[in-house]
């Protein structure tokens, strides 16, 4: 077996089984731990696809932030004396039901659609984003920017305690 | 076919990812793990992008791309807690089947 291809069922092992844990695990807490596995699996792959720039940015992005993020309000919003009961499930059949039918279908266009692969040198990547991004995504790269600051006015305003004036 | 690494390795793993994305968002009634689901759902969008851009149509748009999903992701995340730690303030509970007095 090839070298990438162990490295390949390594992360995709990681990000699936994380995955996995999400949905089912009895406890919050577990299904925050399972995101982040299943986060560090999706870096490996990046860095699998030769997209460098973008494993180091889900990285310091996903974990460096969502993810801490996530795991602030766990911590804030479920007393640990009932953490038990924090992490309910309604409707598991039907969602295992949903689960099975979905995953079906895309593991089979996956696998069996005819893609039209090309083989395409892989070369570092991080210039040619730059470039893109004040080139052709000029504009995209501003609507972010100013999408960024409306997020973070709107965080503030919605999350600060309310100061009543009587 | 499955001897070495292909298109289909990838997009698999992202079907995966999305399905249980797909799963958490509809079994669990916390809204914190609700939102886990919806970063898993982005995440496996992510990973066909990325792997279209590298086995498919080259050039940068599939990186671009999915670098803006993941800035978007972010300012969600940001703004979906702002709105859950406001609603647990106002009614001590994030049960989406007990936020219910927008009904009454």
């Amino acid at each position: 077996m090839p070298t990438n291809l162990v490295v390949f069922y390594l992360f995709a092992l990681a990000a699936v089984v994380g995955a996995a844990g999400v949905p089912m695990s009895k406890n919050i807490f577990w299904s925050a731990m399972g995101l982040l596995s299943a986060l560090v699996g999706v870096a490996g792959l990046y860095v699998l696809l030769s997209a460098d720039f973008l494993a180091v940015t889900q990285l310091l992005v996903y974990i460096g932030g969502v993810l801490v993020l996530i795991i602030f309000a766990v911590m804030l919003t479920s007393q640990i004396k009932e953490i038990e009961v924090s992490n309910q499930n309604v409707g598991l059949v039907s969602g295992a039901i949903l689960f099975a039918l979905t995953g079906t279908l895309l593991c089979f266009v996956a696998i069996w659609a005819p893609w039209k692969v090309v083989l395409l040198q892989s070369h570092e990547t991080t210039t040619d984003i730059g470039n893109g991004l004040l080139g052709a995504w000029l504009l995209p790269f501003e609507v972010t920017s100013v999408v960024l600051l409306a997020t973070l006015i709107g965080a503030i305003v919605v999350a600060r305690k309310e100061i009543k004036e009587d | 076919m499955m001897e070495h690494l292909s298109l289909s390795h990838f997009l698999v793993v992202g079907g995966l990812l999305f399905c249980f994305g797909l799963m958490t968002v509809l079994t669990r009634r916390n809204a914190v793990a609700m939102l886990m689901g919806i970063e898993l759902i982005l995440n496996g969008a992510n990973v066909n992008l990325v792997a279209f851009n590298h086995y498919v149509a080259g050039g940068m748009s599939g990186q671009i791309f999915a670098l803006f999903v993941i800035v978007l992701a972010a300012a969600e995340a940001a703004v979906g807690l702002a709105i859950i730690l406001a609603i647990y303030q106002m009614i001590r509970t994030i049960d989406t089947a007990n936020i219910a007095s927008l009904r009454q």
